[in-house]
């Protein structure tokens, strides 16, 4: 006997599951209309590819998946579409969502009739690709694309493969009826399942209150050969537990039956396990084996409100109003219609709404069976819900932080581990909806994050936007003040005749040339150099500055011609004394061009000659 | 030495208390040379609460200059996008009392996005300079459109439009972005007690 754990907490609500177990699982009929919501899994709604008026077949896909996480939806029956809108979803917000609605024919015909596939022979991409291709999705509840889940890789570290037939959940049977009906099936959706996973042990949890189907179960898991299908030494196993709500929570489950708690924010896949609903299993044994796409599931319909509580096998987008017409349906003892179990589900605002891939029960109770809930009375702090919680979180603090807003403290408090199960509700004396605070906390956490992430992204558009404007602005400044400078040196250039215009220019001009220097560094530091060095060349251009003093000079000359001529001495002067320099260097070092630099001085000496002749002339004028 | 301090208590301490500021001294220098942080901290932490919607209705040009006015003590309920949650969220930072929302810079309102009646555009660009986010797309004499998944709602585009072709509309609610709301218990008080009943029923049932 294999040993099992404990988990925290749980409850244990009266089951009501006997109302509906004394049938066989009956076939619902093909309705005269189905309504397919393009949604009915958790990632990208698919994508219609039928047109208004197009007649399908059984099986036909009419809407292909859109990116990785999200699958295709097919006709369960054959007939026309007839309309492509907006209708009521099953989903507890009563929101109307896009539907592919068909109007049956009754002849069921098969688009392509059910075939016959040796699976063993298949590798496991195409294993994959079938399972994606036929439209299956997580059928326990949440709808996860199952095709992801299984894509493990190769090699790949998954140890154990689980089977959840637990079904906690008060009046739902279906996956019991299917383990006690389809056992076959079950067990060839598990060898498919292993042959993709490869675990070295396979786990069927059930509750014992399901102690009848045990023995058919492990005689349908000896017909196949676990071993060889993964190639290691794979042993499968049916193990059965004390029956306790919430033992059917993926998370609790694996605690049960290997005593590893799955850490907080990561996946089972991290401990080496892989969890799989029943209904899921079948639905890949259909669809790998008898090619036949996930078009119909088991649904659980009971309560009081209805005479002939059973399972039924429903083609996906049956309203709920046809099934429940076949179960004998009391309106006026109804108080209200709940879709899933009592704990986790959802009340069904309009009977029109469809069955789809995820929905395991129809719940029709009386006001009796199911009280509306009494009016919230205060928080006694009594405890109840911590006891309860089977992940062993506070509910009573989330209860405070939720009713707060105090969003960070219920992170720090692990809201996100809350299952939602509902014990903490159930078990509360005040009668405080508890699981509706954290719900609510929940969304309101995501909003927020993503919210955060908004205006994160539009921070960092809105700075480079600001940074833009800026360098364009700088840009333009500079190119401003560049033809400023440009202009006032090509005035100073040619107003040589005006002296006073002259220096002005040249003033206005060097101005210029600091501003400019200055100030695009100072206004945006970051901006592009570019603009800035032209502009700084053009002012500080030698050529340029030489123009301007040039033209200064002239006209000092023009007013003081001794003055001129005294410069022109000195000049000549120096020049004279530079060349001497260069000619006694060049014969130090015995240079080759001695003799040009000779010449050279020799000429500065006859140009100094000149200078002082036409100086002393200039004297002897004045004097005369 | 060692005879010294005996002899000497007074001086003792005076030499120990200066030894150890000297050490704390040399710990903290080295500290904040180590440890500097560059530019404002608290300028950043309040612009990272504020929506960054860049609407301007605070009355500065956009959510940093609003960030840094807040941190030179300009009150925090002048932001209508960030709303009650972000006012709490920057009286909990900055440490200060909540106050209301000014209803001089607006009122708190559900999220929108703008929509260009694109057959009415004519091409003005005027809008495309108004928007802080550059999340309006087209050219001079070309049909605008506004690029939905960046716009932040600001509003800022609607007053330059010369042939006002601009909506603003409510962001698509769908089945994903519905979330259960808060069960609030002041709205529907439970009438378990007499006095609490509707004055109707009671006379209803007397």
């Amino acid at each position: 006997m294999r040993k099992i754990w404990d988990i925290h907490g749980g409850i244990h609500p009266p089951e009501n599951k006997a109302q509906s177990l004394d049938h066989s699982i009956e076939f619902a009929g093909i309705p005269a209309q189905l309504i397919l919501p393009v949604s009915q899994h958790i990632g990208a709604a698919a994508s219609p590819i039928v047109q208004i008026g197009d007649t399908v077949l059984k099986g036909q896909c009419i809407a292909e998946a859109v990116g990785p996480v999200s699958v295709p939806i097919h006709a369960p029956s054959s007939g026309t579409i007839t309309a492509i809108e907006d209708r009521p979803i099953a989903h507890p917000s009563g929101l109307d969502d896009l539907c592919i609605v068909i109007d049956t024919d009754g002849r069921d015909t098969w688009h392509q009739p059910p075939s016959s596939r040796d699976f063993t022979q298949l590798d496991k991409a195409t294993l994959v690709e079938l399972i994606h291709n036929h439209g299956i999705a997580g059928m326990g509840g949440a709808g996860f694309p199952t095709s992801i889940k299984l894509n493990v890789g190769e090699p790949n570290n998954i140890k154990t493969l689980i089977l959840n037939g637990t079904e906690c959940e008060p009046y739902i049977t279906s996956d019991h009826v299917l383990m006690r009906e389809y056992s076959r099936k079950l067990a060839q959706g598990i060898a498919i399942l292993a042959k993709l996973v490869q675990p070295e042990e396979i786990l069927l949890g059930v509750e014992d209150n399901k102690i009848d189907v045990v023995a058919g179960l492990q005689n349908a898991l000896k017909q196949h050969d676990f071993s060889a299908l993964t190639g290691k030494a794979t042993s499968a196993e049916v193990i059965t537990f004390p029956t306790k709500y919430p033992s059917g929570g993926e998370k609790q489950l694996i605690e049960i039956l290997t005593g590893k708690q799955v850490p907080t924010g990561s996946l089972p896949a991290s401990l080496g396990i892989v969890c799989q609903n029943l209904g899921t299993a079948v639905a890949i044994s259909d669809a790998v084996i008898d090619d036949r796409p996930l078009i119909s599931r088991i649904t659980t319909v009971t309560g009081q409100a209805v005479t002939k509580p059973r399972n039924f096998e429903v083609l996906l987008g049956t309203p709920v109003e046809y099934l429940l017409a076949r179960s004998g349906y009391n309106a006026s003892i109804n108080n209200r219609l709940v879709m899933g179990g009592p704990m986790m589900g959802f009340t069904l605002l309009d009977i029109t709404m469809p069955v789809v891939k995820t929905t395991n029960c129809i719940l029709a109770p009386t006001e009796a069976e199911l009280p509306t809930p009494p009016p919230a009375q205060a928080c006694i702090r009594c405890g109840l819900c911590a006891e309860a919680c089977p992940a062993s979180l506070l509910p009573q603090q989330l209860f405070w932080f939720a009713q707060g807003k105090e969003l960070e403290k219920l992170e720090q408090h692990n809201i996100a581990d809350c299952i939602e199960c509902g014990a903490c509700s159930y078990v509360c004396p005040s009668n405080i909806p508890l699981v509706q605070y954290y719900r609510a906390s929940k969304a309101e956490i995501r909003q927020r994050d993503a919210d955060m992430q908004q205006a994160e992204h539009a921070k960092l558009r809105f700075d480079a936007r600001q940074e833009r404007l800026d360098r364009l602005e700088a840009e333009k400044i500079a190119a401003r003040q560049a033809r400023q400078a440009k202009a006032a040196a090509n005035k100073a250039a040619q107003a040589g005749q005006d002296p006073k215009a002259a220096t002005v220019a040249a003033a206005l001009a060097r101005v210029g040339a600091k501003k400019s220097a200055l100030e695009p560094t100072h206004k945006a530091p970051a901006s592009d150099p570019a603009p800035d060095a032209t502009l700084a060349t053009d002012v500080d251009d030698p050529v340029q500055r030489a123009i301007a003093r040039r033209a200064t000079q002239q006209q000092a000359d023009t007013a003081n011609p001794a003055a001129a001529l005294q410069r022109a001495v000195e000049s000549a002067e120096a020049r004279l004394k530079k060349a001497r320099l260069r000619l006694t260097n060049a014969e130090a070092e015995q240079d080759n061009n001695v003799d040009a630099f000779k010449l050279a001085v020799d000429k500065c000496q006859s140009k100094l000659n000149q200078a002082r002749a036409a100086l002393d002339a200039h004297h002897a004028a004045k004097n005369l | 030495m060692f005879e010294l301090i005996l002899t000497n208590p007074f001086l003792a301490a005076v030499l120990a208390l200066l030894a150890l500021g000297l050490v704390f001294g040399a710990v903290l220098g080295f500290g904040a040379i180590t440890f500097k942080v560059e530019g404002d901290p608290i300028v950043d932490q309040i612009n990272a609460i504020l929506p960054q919607t860049q609407c301007g209705q605070c009355g500065y040009p956009g959510c940093k200059p609003y960030a840094e006015a807040i941190a030179s003590g300009d009150l925090i309920n002048k932001c209508p996008p960030g709303g009650e949650a972000g006012i709490h969220a920057l009286a909990d930072l900055l440490d200060v009392e909540v106050i209301a929302l000014d209803d001089e810079h607006g009122m708190e309102d559900i999220r929108k996005v703008a929509f260009i009646r694109e057959d009415e555009c004519i091409g003005c660009t005027k809008c495309i300079q108004a928007c802080p986010v550059d999340a309006i797309l087209g050219a001079a004499k070309l049909m605008h459109t506004v690029i939905v998944s960046e716009c932040t709602g600001c509003d800022l585009c609607v007053e330059p439009c010369p042939v006002d072709c601009i909506d603003m509309l409510p962001v698509a609610t769908g089945k994903n972005a519905w979330s259960w709301d808060l069960p609030n218990p002041t709205v529907n008080p439970s009438p378990i007690i007499a006095s609490d009943r509707e004055p109707g029923r009671k006379d209803a049932a007397a």
